[in-house]
C-alpha cells in the first residue's frame, strides 16, 4: 500500500464536551451548545466564531431519536454559524470519528483553516426497545437482524466466539467493566461518575432507606454476578458489559498548524489518520477480529510513522466490554487472544502501562453515539495536554489513540495525536 | 432453479419451498449467501443460484434476552429468550440465523463447534419474524 500523507498538518486548539447522560426536556441543539461553549472555553488565546469556515457533524439518527432530518445546519445555526457550510457525516456508532477525519482532510486539503467539528446524539426519548430498533438499523436489515440479532447481540456473538477460542470468561469482560467505572467515577463529564462499588453502596442504602431486603454482596465481583443487579442483556453480556443508552455532545476546533500558535502555546498535533470499511460480520472468516480496525490502524501508524507501543494511552471503542477486548488486539497492543489476559491483570487501568479509556470509556462516559468518537478526542486533548484532573495519566503523556468503530466493524476510524 | 436478479425477495422465494438458496459466480466460482448479483471478487455480473445443503456449523452465538421490537411481538422476552448464530455452512459461506435445538435458559450448555442443519416451519406454521432457522443436530 502507498503511504498516505495529509497535505499539510493539522492541530486541534481547542475542545470540550457537554455533561452526559440522560437529560430529559433538553435536546440534540442544547446539547450542542453546552460542547461548543466548552469548546470555546478551552481555546488559551480565543476564538472568534465567526472565523470558523465549515461544520462537520457526527450524528448517527437524529431522525429516528428525535425526528429531526438535516440536523447539521440546525446545529451550525444553534451556534450562529451560519452561512458557512454545515454538513451531517453518518457512519454509525463511528459518525463522531468519521466527521472528525472528513474535518482532517478538510483542512489538509488547504481549502479551510479553521474548522468546527462536532458530534451530538439524543437517545432518550424513546423506549428501549425502540432504541434498540434504531441502533439495530446499523445492522443489514435484510440478512442480519431478522435472525433476531440486536447490537449488544452481535458483540455478545463475537464474546461465544472468542471464549471458546481463547478461555476467556464472563469474569474477564467484567475486568473492563470495573476499570471503566473506576476511571468514569474521575470524570465530571461522565453519566456514571460512580465505581461499581459507589453502585452497589447506593443500592444498598436505598434498599435500607424504602425498607426493602438489603443485598449483601461481599464484592464487585458478587454483585456483577447477581442477575437482579446485573441481568442479562445477550449472553454473556450483562447490563454492566453494554454502553448506555445517553445524551451528549462534543466539539472540536481543527486548525492549520501553521496557525496553531495564533490560538494556542500548547496544541495537539493530528499525526495520523486512517479508515477502513468491512463486510456483514456473519460475512467475515473470523468473528473475534475486526478487520477495518486492523487496517484503520496499520494506515494511522504507518502515517504516524509510530509503532502500537509507541501510543502512551488510547481511548477505544468499548461499546461493550468485549469490544475493549478485540480493540485491544486489532491495534496490536496486545498479540491475538492476549487482551482478556491484559483486561485482568489490569494492564490497561490508568495507571498500568498501556491506559485504556480514561475518560471511563463508551461504558462509563456514555455512549451519545453520533458524539462518542468526537468525545474521545477530547479525552485526549486533556490528557495530552496535562488537563485531566484527578484521571490524569502520570508521566505527561505526549502520544494518543482513538477508535472509533461503528456498527459491527464495517467501519472503523483511528486517530494519532501528538503534543510536541 | 433460473438465473434471476438474485434479490432478497427471490431468496426468501426460495426458503418457502423450502431451499436454501446461494448465488454461485459462474466467471470465478465465487459462492455467495447471502446470494448477491455482482461478483466482489471478479466483478462479472454472472450468477446462477445453488441449492445448499442446510448443514453446517455454530461458530459464535448469544442468547437474547433484551429482544427488538419485532421478536417481542412472536412473543419472546426477557424470560423466554431465543438464540441467535452465525452458521458457516459446510459449501464455505457463513450467515445469521435463529438457532434452535439448545437450552436458552442454560447458554453453558451451547457449544460452539456444534453441528446444526437448517429446518423449515411446516406448511400450516407461520414462519414468524425470523426466516432462517438451524437447529443443533449435535454437540461438538
Ligand atoms: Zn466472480
Amino acid at each position: 500500500m502507498t503511504e498516505r500523507k495529509l497535505g499539510r498538518g493539522v492541530a486541534i486548539v481547542g475542545a470540550g464536551m457537554s455533561r452526559f447522560g440522560t437529560f430529559p426536556g433538553r435536546a440534540s441543539r442544547d446539547l450542542f451548545v453546552e460542547a461548543f461553549q466548552a469548546m470555546r472555553e478551552s481555546v488559551d488565546k480565543g476564538l472568534d466564531p465567526r472565523d470558523i469556515q465549515i461544520m462537520y457533524l457526527g450524528n448517527y439518527s437524529s431522525d429516528l431519536f428525535e425526528g429531526q432530518g438535516h440536523t447539521a445546519p440546525l446545529m451550525a445555526d444553534w451556534v450562529g454559524l451560519t452561512p458557512v457550510p454545515a454538513l451531517r457525516v453518518e457512519d454509525a456508532c463511528a459518525s463522531g470519528g468519521v466527521a472528525l477525519r472528513q474535518g482532517i482532510l478538510a483542512v489538509a486539503s488547504g481549502l479551510y483553516d479553521i474548522v468546527l467539528v462536532g458530534g451530538v446524539e439524543k437517545m432518550s426519548d424513546l423506549p428501549t426497545e425502540r432504541v434498540t430498533d434504531t441502533l439495530a438499523t446499523a445492522g443489514d436489515v435484510l440478512y442480519e437482524i431478522p435472525a433476531g440479532f440486536t447490537f449488544p447481540g452481535f458483540y455478545a456473538a463475537m464474546a461465544t466466539a472468542y471464549m471458546d477460542r481463547y478461555g476467556a470468561t464472563p469474569e474477564s469482560l467484567m475486568a473492563v467493566g470495573r476499570k471503566n467505572h473506576e476511571n468514569g467515577a474521575l470524570n465530571p463529564k461522565a453519566q456514571f461518575s460512580l465505581t461499581i462499588a459507589d453502585i452497589m453502596a447506593k443500592k444498598i442504602a436505598g434498599a435500607e432507606k424504602r425498607g426493602r431486603p438489603v443485598p449483601t454482596w461481599r464484592d464487585e465481583m458478587e454483585f456483577l454476578h447477581d442477575h437482579q443487579a446485573n441481568p442479562i442483556i445477550s449472553w454473556p453480556l450483562r447490563l454492566f458489559d453494554c454502553s448506555p443508552i445517553t445524551d451528549g455532545a462534543a466539539a472540536v476546533l481543527l486548525v492549520a498548524a501553521d496557525l496553531a500558535r495564533q490560538f494556542t502555546d500548547a496544541p495537539i498535533h493530528i499525526i495520523g489518520s486512517g479508515q477502513a470499511s468491512d463486510v456483514a460480520l456473519h460475512d467475515r472468516p473470523d468473528p473475534t477480529v475486526i478487520r477495518a480496525a486492523e487496517r484503520a490502524s496499520h494506515q494511522a501508524y504507518e502515517m504516524a510513522g509510530i509503532k502500537p507501543t509507541d501510543v502512551k494511552l488510547a481511548e477505544v471503542h468499548d461499546c461493550f466490554t468485549i469490544a475493549e477486548i478485540l480493540a485491544s488486539e486489532d491495534l496490536g497492543f496486545f498479540e491475538r487472544g492476549q487482551g482478556y489476559i491484559a483486561a485482568e491483570e489490569g494492564l490497561t487501568r490508568r495507571n498500568g502501562p498501556r491506559p485504556i479509556n480514561t475518560s471511563g470509556g463508551l461504558k462509563a462516559k456514555g455512549h451519545p453515539v453520533g458524539a462518542s468518537g468526537v468525545a474521545q478526542a477530547v479525552e485526549i486533548w486533556h490528557q495530552l495536554r496535562g488537563e485531566a484532573g484527578a484521571r490524569q495519566v502520570s508521566g505527561t503523556p505526549d502520544l494518543a489513540l482513538s477508535h472509533n468503530v461503528g456498527g459491527t466493524g464495517q467501519t472503523c476510524v483511528v486517530h494519532i495525536y501528538e503534543r510536541r | 432453479m433460473s438465473p434471476h436478479s438474485f434479490t432478497h425477495a427471490e431468496y426468501l422465494a426460495h426458503l418457502q419451498n423450502h431451499v436454501l438458496a446461494a448465488s454461485r459466480c459462474q466467471n470465478c466460482g465465487e459462492l455467495y449467501l447471502p446470494p448477491r448479483p455482482l461478483c466482489r471478487r471478479c466483478f462479472a455480473q454472472d450468477m446462477r443460484w445453488e441449492e445448499l445443503s442446510g448443514r453446517g456449523e455454530l461458530v459464535a452465538f448469544t442468547v437474547v434476552h433484551i429482544v427488538p421490537s419485532a421478536m417481542l411481538e412472536a412473543g419472546y422476552d426477557q424470560d423466554r429468550p431465543y438464540v441467535s448464530g452465525l452458521v458457516r455452512l459446510e459449501e464455505g459461506p457463513t450467515i445469521s440465523a435463529l438457532i434452535t435445538g439448545v437450552d436458552a435458559h442454560h447458554p453453558e450448555t451451547i457449544r460452539v463447534g456444534s453441528q446444526v442443519r437448517v429446518v423449515f416451519p411446516r406448511g400450516d406454521q407461520d414462519p414468524g419474524p425470523a426466516p432462517l432457522v438451524f437447529e443443533v443436530v449435535s454437540e461438538s
